[in-house]
């Protein structure tokens, strides 16, 4: 490649101005707020990690993690996502803390993707991980800080669908006990979105017909608590059953919640497999092409940092919701002060009490502004005005007795 | 983005839209033939509650995954290339053609193996796959052009009918996959759109099943 141009950075990454800044803060205030009040405390883990703990402990894929090396050789990665590095703080900072744990962070994360626009390498995530409580109440405590999360975000419309890999999983094993090549096969379609793929692999499949309508039969399997009705008549087995159970109290939880009506239940939603243990969800805006938040329950994770627990969280897609969040906060009061020499201790002690009461206060010299005091003057006489690119809404004068404070 | 609301269809301009409108109209959608003036790029169709984004078929794929557009028509090389995030919903069984390796008649391999397409990641791939190690050239047309004139002694190029290859002394070796169009979703379109999404689904998979 040749010498990048000064004004360039590498790919994926991305300035923030003042403008974005604001609203990304007020995003993660208001979110962080959220989950405050519902009992999460905000934790801090650092950037880097170490490759062989919490890298390969991640549910990101080998290839999308930054790898760096050391002084000394080890391999170091960039965190691709904020559950690992919290799974190690739990096992290890917090392993005489009693369960459950509710933790909440924001924080970057990074992800090598293959050159793409729309894909940043390093994006904000704000989330939550409830740690050491098995049940559908805690399952259904993260959709619904989810659902409180994304309306203290501002997102004005969204919907959160919910899935369990539970259920596919039984399916399979009951329709093709002992066949795991086929069951890879056919989990690796739905993984891909691929429903053409998951159907002609279907018709190639040795086995009954019927059997074959119900696999076929799990697309449709969208909509809302009447699909756990029609996914318990589809499948006898333990697995699947439990699955759709435990779908059912989530259900009923969220629905004491009063949240039924953001809720779609979404048996096709498939997760990572490898990763998630139990219900899984994500949520989606109007007028956004990408998910804004995801989560689920992870069972196994804990396990590898050595303090196995049952686990549930989520994270809010934070850079994504910058994209459908409006920018309807009220500007700043700022105060723009103006003074001469004869008169600098009194303007700056009015600024000093401008910004005790939580206004901003501006202070420049008269002589700098000379030419334009008169404009400004004139324009700040009208109501509020523009100056240097910076909006105020008022402007005052020290020390030139003859106009007064204008 | 609402379930009542229009739905945004990016349509591949050219040869696959022409098969795909009548295949609309057979699912009892009523969509023009042909549109008056083709340079329009954005046409409403609103008889029944859609939305055409004209775009070059290799575009289609990234409209959809940016959701710009709910569900788009694409051929199923341009999948296999663009390898994109979305919904692949539906084999609508038009366009049919296939994935071919092509070359002259009596090839014999060479030292320095060279493949000429337009499609480098399929090819790439299924040379890997089949334990060759194979310089791939990139090439935007005429790929038939490459071995005729010594570019390369390959190419990997789609066959509808095989007339282009037989004109010009070029045979068929292998074939990679069999191509047709599809019917791809947007992520968020698939759930938020979920009952269009789904009744446009069930209209075409009828006729699609009588089609045979």
């Amino acid at each position: 490649m040749s010498k990048p141009k000064v004004f360039e950075k590498p790919t994926g990454v991305k300035d923030y101005l003042p403008h974005a800044v604001a609203k990304l803060r007020r995003i993660e205030r208001n979110v962080l707020e959220c989950m405050r009040r519902w009992g999460y405390e905000q934790i801090m883990t650092p950037t880097m990690e170490y490759y062989d703990t919490v890298g390969v402990a991640s549910a990101t894929s080998d290839q999308k993690l930054f790898k760096l090396l050391n002084q000394r050789g080890t391999t170091i990665v960039l965190r691709s996502e904020m559950t690992s590095p919290i799974a190690r703080v739990v096992s290890s900072l917090l392993k005489e803390t009693p369960f459950p744990l509710r933790l909440s962070y924001h924080a970057n994360v990074f992800r090598a993707f293959e050159e793409e626009a729309g894909r940043d390498a390093e994006f904000f995530q704000t989330g939550v991980e409830l740690v050491g409580d098995p049940s559908s109440e805690a399952d259904a405590e993260v959709i619904a800080l989810a659902i409180a999360s994304l309306q203290a975000a501002g997102v004005p419309s969204f919907k959160i669908a919910v899935g369990h890999v539970g259920f596919l999983n039984g399916l399979f094993q009951e329709a093709l006990l002992g066949r795991t090549e086929e069951q890879e096969n056919l989990k690796s379609h739905l993984l891909q979105r691929d429903h053409v793929g998951y159907r002609d692999a279907l018709k190639k499949l040795s086995i009954e017909d019927s059997v074959r309508g119900e696999l076929e039969g799990i697309l449709r399997l969208r909509g809302g608590v009447e699909v756990c009705d029609q996914a318990l008549s589809l499948s006898g087995s333990p697995d699947a059953q439990a699955a759709i159970r435990q779908l059912c109290e989530v259900w009923e939880v969220l629905t004491a919640y009063g949240l039924q009506d953001h809720v779609l239940i979404d048996l096709t939603m498939i997760g990572d497999f490898s990763y998630y243990t139990g219900m899984t969800f994500e949520g989606y805006a109007s007028h956004l092409g990408f998910p804004v938040c995801s989560g689920g329950r992870y069972d196994n994770l804990l396990a590898q940092f050595g303090r196995p627990a049952a686990a549930t969280g989520f994270a809010l897609k934070t850079t994504r919701i910058l994209e459908v969040v409006g920018d309807d906060e009220a500007d700043e009061n700022r105060i723009l002060i103006v003074y001469t020499k004869e008169s600098r201790r009194e303007a700056l002690l009015e600024a000093e009490r401008i910004r005790e009461e939580g206004l901003v206060a501006v202070t420049e010299k008269e002589d700098v502004l000379k030419d334009v005091l008169p404009g400004l003057r004139a324009e700040a006489a009208k109501g509020p005005f523009v100056h240097r690119g910076m909006a105020f809404d008022r402007l005052v004068v020290y020390g030139l007795e003859k106009e007064g404070r204008a | 983005m609402t379930d009542n609301g229009v739905l945004k269809v990016a349509m591949p301009k050219g040869r696959i839209y022409k098969q795909a409108s009548k295949l609309f109209r057979e699912a009892g959608l009523s969509i023009p033939e042909d549109f008056d003036d083709s340079r329009k790029l954005i046409i409403p169709v609103p008889e029944a509650n859609m939305e055409f984004i004209m775009a070059k078929p290799v575009d289609v794929p990234t409209y959809v995954e940016y959701g710009v557009a709910d569900i788009g028509i694409v051929g199923k090389d341009v999948l296999m290339e663009e390898n994109k995030d979305v919904y692949e919903l539906l084999d609508l069984g038009i366009a049919k053609c296939r994935m071919s390796v092509i070359g002259l008649p009596g090839w014999k391999p060479v030292i320095h193996p060279r493949v000429a397409t337009k499609y480098p990641n399929v090819a790439s791939q299924y040379f890997r796959e089949q334990g060759q190690q194979v310089e791939v050239i990139k090439l935007n047309g005429s790929i038939e052009l490459a071995p005729l004139i010594g570019l390369a002694d390959r190419i990997v190029d789609m066959v509808e009918t095989g007339q282009t290859l037989k004109e010009n002394g070029l045979v068929e070796m292998e074939t990679l996959f069999s191509v047709t169009s599809r019917l791809i979703a947007n992520r968020v379109s698939y759930r938020l759109k979920n009952n269009a999404i789904q009744a446009l689904c069930d209209r075409l998979s009828q006729k699609i099943a009588v089609r045979g």
